[in-house]
C-alpha cells in the first residue's frame, strides 16, 4: 500500500507547488488580465468559506446560517492589525500572521456558538446562529471606533492570488486530514445519529467544539483575505445575505464533500459574475437557488462523494 | 464482586412507570436473559444502563464503580457496548467507518497529531484499521467494507452493529432483541454466533429476547418483566413453567408473542 500511495501524495504536493508558482507568476506576467485575477481571488475566498461551512453543515449535519458573523470578526480583527497596530512596512511580511490572528478571533466566537449546540439541534441551533450573525453585525454598526455603519478602511492591498491560493490549499489540507481521522469520522457520526455516536464512545461535545473552532477559524481567515482585497469593509458585508451565499455554495456543490465545496464555490462565484447585468435582481438568485436546491437536490452535486485524489488513503506507518 | 450490579432502578415516562424497582447482579462471564412482553420496560433498562436516559432513582455499579451519572460516551468507553432493537447504524458512512467508530474512544492520538500526520497517528490508524478488517472478516462483512451501511441487507446490518460494538473490546455486551425479524434458521445461526463471540471475546452478556427458543438455548439465568415489574427470575427451564410467567407472558397469548417477535417494529421516536 505504501508503494501505491507514495506517488499519489507526491503528485498532489507537486500539483500544489505548481499551482502556487502559477498564482505568483501569471498575474505578474500579464497573461491573465486583472479582471480574471480578481474573479479567481473571489473564487478562492469563497472556496475557503464553503469548506468552512461544509464542516459544520455538511459533515456534522448542524445547520449554521450565521457564518458571515465569523467572517466579519476575522475581517475586522485582521484589518485592525494592519491599519492600527502594525507598522505599514511590516504588513506584507506579517500578512499570513495577520490572517491567523483574524482566524483565531473568529475561532473564539466559534467556541461560544458551539456551547448552545450541546443542547439544541436543527431549527433551534439555526436560530442561535442567525442571532449570532445579527449580533455581530449590530455590534460592528454600533462601534464608532471602527467606523460604525460607515465601515472601516485604510487596509493595504495585501491579498493577491498567491496568498489566496496558498490558503485554499492549507484549508483543503487541514480539513482533509481532519475528515480522515477519528475526529472527522466522529463528526460525521454526529450527523448520522448523535445518540448512537455517544453510545459508541464518541465524545460528541468535544467534537462539536473542534468542528466549530476549526470552521470559524477558516471563515475568519477568509474574512481577512476579503478585507485586504477590497481595502474597505462595513458591517453590511457580513450580513445574513453573505451567510445565505455560503449556504448556496455548500448545498449546490455538495454536503459532506471537499470536492463539492470547491465546485460549489466556483460555480456560484462565476454565475454571480455572469449575472452582473441583472443588477440588484442578482441578489434574488442566491436565495432562490437555495430554496430550489433544498427541495430538489438537498445533497448537492457531490453530496457525500469525493474526487478520487481527495479520498482517504490507507496510512502505512512502516515508512 | 459482580461485574454489573443494578439496585432499585425505577424510571417514569410522565405518568407511566416503565421500570419499577429493578435489580440485577451479573457476574463476569455470565449470559443473562431479560424477557417479557412488548412494553415491559426491557429496552428502557438498557437505555438507563448505557446512559441514554438519566437515572432518577436507583444505582448502577460496574466493576464496583458507581456509573449511574456517567455520560454515555464514558460508559461505552468504559467497556459497556450495546446493539439496538431497531438497528442504528451510521447509514451514510461506509461499513468500515461504522466499525472503526466503535473504537473511537481507544484511538491514541490527539487533534494536532492527526493534523500533522505524526508517526503515532499512522501507527494508531493502522492498528485500528487492522482490527476493523479482522472483525469484518470475522463477521463475513469484508466484501461490504466500502459500501454505505444503508445499502446492506438487514441481517448484514445486524452483524455490522455487532462488529461495531465488539471493536472496543467491551467486557459487557448488551444485546437488544438480536433475533428480531429472523426466521428459525437465521435465529439458529445467531445463537451459534453469540456463543462463539462470548468465548472469543471473553464477554459477559445481557440479552433481551422475545423468542423463548433463543433464551432457553443461551441463558444461564433469566429475569422476566411485565409492566416494569420483575415477576420472576431463575434458570430458563424453571422460568418456562413459572405460573406468573405463563399468565403474564406466554399464557396471555403465547403464540401471539412469538408472532410479534418475528416482526417487531417499534414505534417512531423511541430510542430502542
Ligand atoms: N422515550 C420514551 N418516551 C415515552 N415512553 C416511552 C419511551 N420509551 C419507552 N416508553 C414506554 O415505556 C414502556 C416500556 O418500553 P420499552 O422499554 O421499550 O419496552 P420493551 O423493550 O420491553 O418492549 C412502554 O410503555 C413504552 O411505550
Ligand atoms: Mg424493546
Amino acid at each position: 500500500m505504501a508503494t501505491l500511495n507514495k506517488p499519489k501524495t507526491s503528485l498532489i504536493s507537486l500539483a500544489s507547488v505548481l499551482l502556487l508558482v502559477l498564482a505568483l507568476v501569471l498575474p505578474a506576467s500579464g497573461v491573465l488580465n486583472p479582471y480574471v485575477v480578481q474573479i479567481l481571488m473571489y473564487v478562492g475566498i469563497n472556496m475557503i468559506l464553503t469548506l468552512s461551512l461544509n464542516l459544520v453543515n455538511g459533515y456534522m449535519g448542524e445547520f449554521s446560517v450565521g457564518h458571515a458573523g465569523f467572517m466579519g470578526i476575522g475581517a475586522y480583527a485582521a484589518s485592525i492589525l494592519t491599519v492600527w497596530v502594525l507598522p505599514r512596512a511590516w504588513t506584507p511580511w506579517a500578512f499570513p500572521l495577520v490572517l491567523v490572528v483574524g482566524g483565531l478571533a473568529a475561532a473564539v466566537a466559534g467556541l461560544i456558538v458551539a456551547f448552545p449546540s450541546f443542547r439544541t439541534r436543527g431549527d433551534y441551533l439555526a436560530i442561535v446562529t442567525l442571532a449570532f450573525n445579527m449580533i455581530v453585525k449590530s455590534v460592528l454598526e454600533n462601534l464608532e471606533v471602527v467606523g460604525g455603519p460607515r465601515g472601516f478602511l485604510g487596509m493595504p492591498r495585501l491579498t493577491n492570488l498567491f496568498w489566496v491560493t496558498a490558503w485554499v490549499l492549507i484549508t483543503v489540507l487541514i480539513l482533509r486530514r481532519l475528515v480522515y481521522s477519528n475526529f472527522g469520522r466522529g463528526i460525521t457520526a454526529i450527523r448520522e445519529d448523535e445518540v448512537a455516536a455517544n453510545l459508541t464512545g464518541v465524545d460528541t461535545r468535544r467534537l462539536k467544539l473542534y468542528a466549530f473552532l476549526i470552521s470559524a477559524f477558516f471563515a475568519g481567515v477568509a474574512g481577512g483575505l476579503f478585507a485586504h482585497l477590497l481595502q474597505f469593509i462595513n458591517p453590511r458585508s457580513f450580513s445574513i445575505i453573505k451567510s445565505t451565499d455560503m449556504l448556496v455554495m455548500v448545498y449546490l456543490g455538495g454536503v459532506g464533500s471537499l470536492a463539492g465545496s470547491l465546485l460549489g464555490a466556483t460555480i456560484f462565484t462565476v454565475l454571480m459574475e455572469v449575472l452582473r447585468p441583472l443588477g440588484l435582481w442578482r441578489w434574488v438568485v442566491g436565495p432562490l437557488l437555495l430554496v430550489l436546491l433544498m427541495i430538489f437536490r438537498p445533497k448537492g452535486i457531490m453530496g457525500f462523494k469525493e474526487w478520487k485524489w481527495l479520498r482517504e488513503e490507507k496510512v502505512a506507518s512502516s515508512q | 464482586m459482580p461485574l454489573l450490579e443494578i439496585t432499585g432502578l425505577t424510571h417514569n415516562f410522565g405518568g407511566l412507570r416503565a421500570v419499577s424497582d429493578f435489580s440485577l447482579k451479573v457476574k463476569e462471564g455470565e449470559l443473562v436473559g431479560l424477557i417479557g412482553p412488548n412494553g415491559a420496560g426491557k429496552t428502557t433498562i438498557f437505555n438507563l444502563i448505557s446512559g441514554v436516559f438519566k437515572v432518577s432513582r436507583g444505582m448502577i455499579k460496574y466493576q464496583g464503580e458507581d456509573i449511574t451519572r456517567w455520560p454515555s460516551h464514558r460508559i461505552s468507553s468504559g467497556g459497556i457496548a450495546r446493539t439496538f432493537q431497531n438497528i442504528r447504524l451510521f447509514k451514510e458512512l461506509s461499513v468500515l467507518d461504522n466499525v472503526r467508530l466503535g473504537g473511537y474512544a481507544q484511538h491514541g492520538y490527539n487533534l494536532l497529531q492527526a493534523m500533522a500526520r505524526t508517526r503515532n497517528f499512522k501507527i494508531e490508524e493502522e492498528r485500528q484499521r487492522q482490527r476493523a478488517d479482522s472483525l469484518l472478516a470475522r463477521f463475513n462483512l469484508s466484501p461490504y467494507a466500502d459500501a454505505p451501511a444503508r445499502n446492506l441487507p438487514y441481517g448484514e446490518q445486524r452483524r455490522v452493529e455487532m462488529a461495531r460494538a465488539l471493536i472496543s473490546k467491551p467486557r459487557l455486551l448488551l444485546l437488544d432483541e438480536p433475533a428480531a425479524g429472523m426466521n428459525q434458521s437465521e435465529a439458529q445461526d445467531l445463537i451459534r454466533l453469540i456463543k462463539e463471540i462470548k468465548e472469543d471475546f471473553s464477554l459477559t452478556i445481557i440479552l433481551i429476547e422475545h423468542q423463548m427458543r433463543v433464551v432457553v438455548n443461551l441463558c444461564q439465568w433469566v429475569k422476566v418483566l411485565d409492566f416494569g415489574e420483575t415477576i420472576a427470575s431463575g434458570p430458563p427451564q424453571d422460568i418456562q413453567h413459572h405460573p406468573a410467567v405463563l399468565a403474564a407472558y406466554l399464557g396471555k397469548d403465547g403464540a401471539l408473542a412469538e408472532v410479534e417477535a418475528e416482526k417487531a417494529t417499534p414505534g417512531p421516536g423511541k430510542v430502542a
